[in-house]
């Protein structure tokens, strides 16, 4: 179902933490909320899902208005980060508790909660308590349970937060089978670009209480509106030159690069250069030496110091026999240079 | 053994200064069932005839033990029930509802807490006297319950805090009320406290003396400790063979209570449950 905020706007006493935001989900998609801690991610679920009410604003669900409806009333399905099992039932009864509280008759309830915990995959799991799971196990009955009243709106406040690495990895393509398989609409509320754009169809950028930027994960990696886009997204990070736009782009120590296509703009302005588009393979034009190297397997993290004083940061295959303390001469990929203006706007 | 060794000398102090106690004990053991030996230490005949009290009156003028148990049992356990049932209902408004002056009956709770009652008896005896409650057990019971409230209030508020507020929040969005959450979903997370509180305010008040003696000193309404006040305070047939089995009698429902519940009485101070 779609999912569609207006002018929402929260305050908590004289703080402002959400202004006048427009949001907008489509049925059937999974979006991220992204963003630092504090942006007013977690506050807009907690808005989206009933337990904070709105300041100012419309929720609407399809075409229904639901700002004043009582959490109890909407259909939506959360996941917390700490999953919020009940601690003294079992998996079985915490999955079916919602069809419980709905006077759903014994037998059907426990054919639902059947059909949930296999769509999770914990079918043999449903007499444990929430003790005797592991984490990702506990994330499954989280999410059966979510799903179990087939609601319109499927919440997840930073599912992966507390899982190890690897089952990170695995929870992250559950999540999104399970969401395609039941095509519900859902949001995902994280501060893990990597998450944002491994899962969702378009990602919601927030700052400050606003939305900075709403577009597909590539989209916004490859054309981020403003300096803020552009170092959130990607790991590892895209490095920053500060840079004098005329004839050509100027750098600090004596560089100098050619202008990007469809530039207009002179003067100071700084150039976002991605790690895998600077490197030998570009060709040559900065001269540098290497002061960092981290082996991260197939490919090494290596850290450059221009001549002049700028770092940028390079991504090459692993076994190219890169030593810090090397000099070497390497070019820029021209037409993925991001440029920006001194107050972060994209040029 | 290493640790013995080094800890020899304080276990050693602890014995000496214990020893007092360790003998009080053995003697109220020893005297309630044999015949003092007088100018022995050690007892003489066994006697039973101290536990009379259980098949017949001690005499004319007193109510039948079982009355009496029966009367400090009631006391006990409703003023137990009472503490613990407002305890877990205010506990949680004082933890998890947004209410005025929280902070200040916090505060206020504490300073309740810290009061000697003893300093509010004749006012409370007015109080009663003007209520018609003077010389009932309901009126101590109320008076009990009254002034065990703030511990327990306090205690169920610490409880409460250790249950995540997500658990609350997923309940809710499952669709229960907040009622149904608190009933269904927070309070089994707080059930230990519940325990522990019950299990310590019938302790408390199958131990009380002073309320029963000064609020409710009619015969009718004597409980346990009133009844072997008023039996010692009979100088002229000081049988204090008799008092110490009444006393062994009184304490034994205690330390079945504390045998049987140690581990919840402990849970009171490890608080909550864990996610």
């Amino acid at each position: 179902m779609e999912l569609r905020l207006d002018k929402f706007t929260k305050r908590f006493g004289m703080t402002t933490v959400i202004e006048e935001m427009d949001l907008a989900v489509r049925s059937g998609e999974m979006m991220a909320l992204l963003g630092p801690s504090g942006c007013g991610k977690s506050t807009t679920l907690f808005a989206i899902c009933g337990i904070h009410k709105l300041t100012g604003g419309r929720l609407h669900f399809g075409d229904r208005d639901v700002t004043t409806v009582p959490p109890q009333q909407r259909s939506v399905g959360v996941v917390f980060q700490n999953y919020a099992l009940y601690p003294h039932m079992n998996a079985e009864q915490n999955i079916g508790f919602p069809l419980k509280v709905m006077r759903r008759p014994k037998a059907e309830i426990r054919a639902e909660v059947a059909r949930l915990a296999d769509l999770v995959q914990i079918g043999d799991l449903l007499g444990r308590r929430p003790a005797q799971l592991s984490g990702g196990q506990q994330q499954r009955v989280a999410l059966a349970r979510a799903m179990i009243r087939q609601p319109d709106i499927l919440l997840l406040d930073e599912p992966l937060a507390n899982l190890d690495a690897k089952l990170r990895l695995e929870m992250r393509s559950e999540i999104r089978r399970i969401q395609r398989e039941t095509g519900i609409t859902a949001i995902l509320v994280t501060h893990d670009q990597v998450e944002a754009m491994s899962m969702c169809d378009r990602i919601a950028l927030m700052r400050e209480g606003r939305i900075v930027q709403l577009d597909t994960p590539d989209r916004m990696y490859r054309d981020p509106r403003s300096r803020f886009t552009a170092a959130f997204l990607g790991n590892p990070p895209i490095s920053f030159l500060d840079a004098q736009a005329g004839e050509a782009m100027s750098l600090p120590g004596g560089h100098s690069l050619p202008r990007p296509e469809g530039l207009t703009a002179t003067g100071e302005i700084v150039l976002g250069i991605r790690p895998e588009h600077f490197g030998p393979q570009h060709g040559t034009g900065l001269q540098g030496e290497i002061v960092f190297v981290e082996p991260q397997g197939r490919e090494e993290l290596i850290d450059i110091r221009l001549d002049g004083g700028a770092d940028l940061r390079s991504i090459q295959p692993a076994g190219a026999s890169i030593r810090p303390g090397q000099r070497v001469d390497w070019g820029v990929a021209q037409n993925s240079v991001l440029a920006f203006a001194p107050n972060g706007d994209r040029l | 053994m290493t640790g013995h060794a080094r800890i020899w000398h304080l276990v050693a102090i602890l014995a000496v200064f214990s020893t007092p106690l360790v003998i009080m004990y053995v003697y109220q053991v020893l005297d309630s069932i044999a015949e003092p030996d007088p100018g022995s230490l050690l007892p003489g005949a066994i006697d039973l005839s101290h536990w009379r009290f259980l098949w017949e009156r001690i005499d004319a003028g007193r109510p039948s033990i079982w009355v009496v148990t029966f009367n400090t049992f009631l006391f006990a356990s409703i003023t137990a029930f009472l503490v613990t049932t407002l305890s877990t209902t205010a506990g949680y408004a004082l933890s998890r509802l947004n209410m005025p002056g929280r902070p200040y009956f916090l505060g206020g709770l504490i300073i309740l807490h810290a009061f000697p009652t003893i300093t509010l008896i004749i006012a409370i005896f007015i109080i009663l006297q003007f209520l018609g409650l003077f010389d009932t057990l309901l009126g101590i019971i109320l008076v009990k319950a009254a002034l065990e409230l703030p511990f327990g209030v306090w205690i169920m508020k610490g409880f409460y805090d250790t249950v995540p507020w997500e658990i609350e929040m997923a309940g809710v969005q499952d669709g229960a009320s907040r009622f149904r959450v608190w009933w269904e979903l927070v309070l089994p997370q707080v059930k230990p406290g519940l325990a522990a509180l019950l299990i310590i305010s019938f302790l408390s008040g199958w131990s009380e003396f002073v309320l029963p003696l000064v609020l409710a000193p009619g015969s009718g309404t004597q409980v346990l400790a009133t009844f072997m006040n008023a039996v010692i305070q009979d100088d002229a047939t000081a049988d204090f063979g008799l008092f110490k089995a009444i006393g062994m009698f009184y304490s034994i429902p205690v330390i079945v209570i504390y045998l049987l519940f140690q581990k919840q009485l402990m849970n009171i101070y490890g608080g909550g449950t864990k996610g």
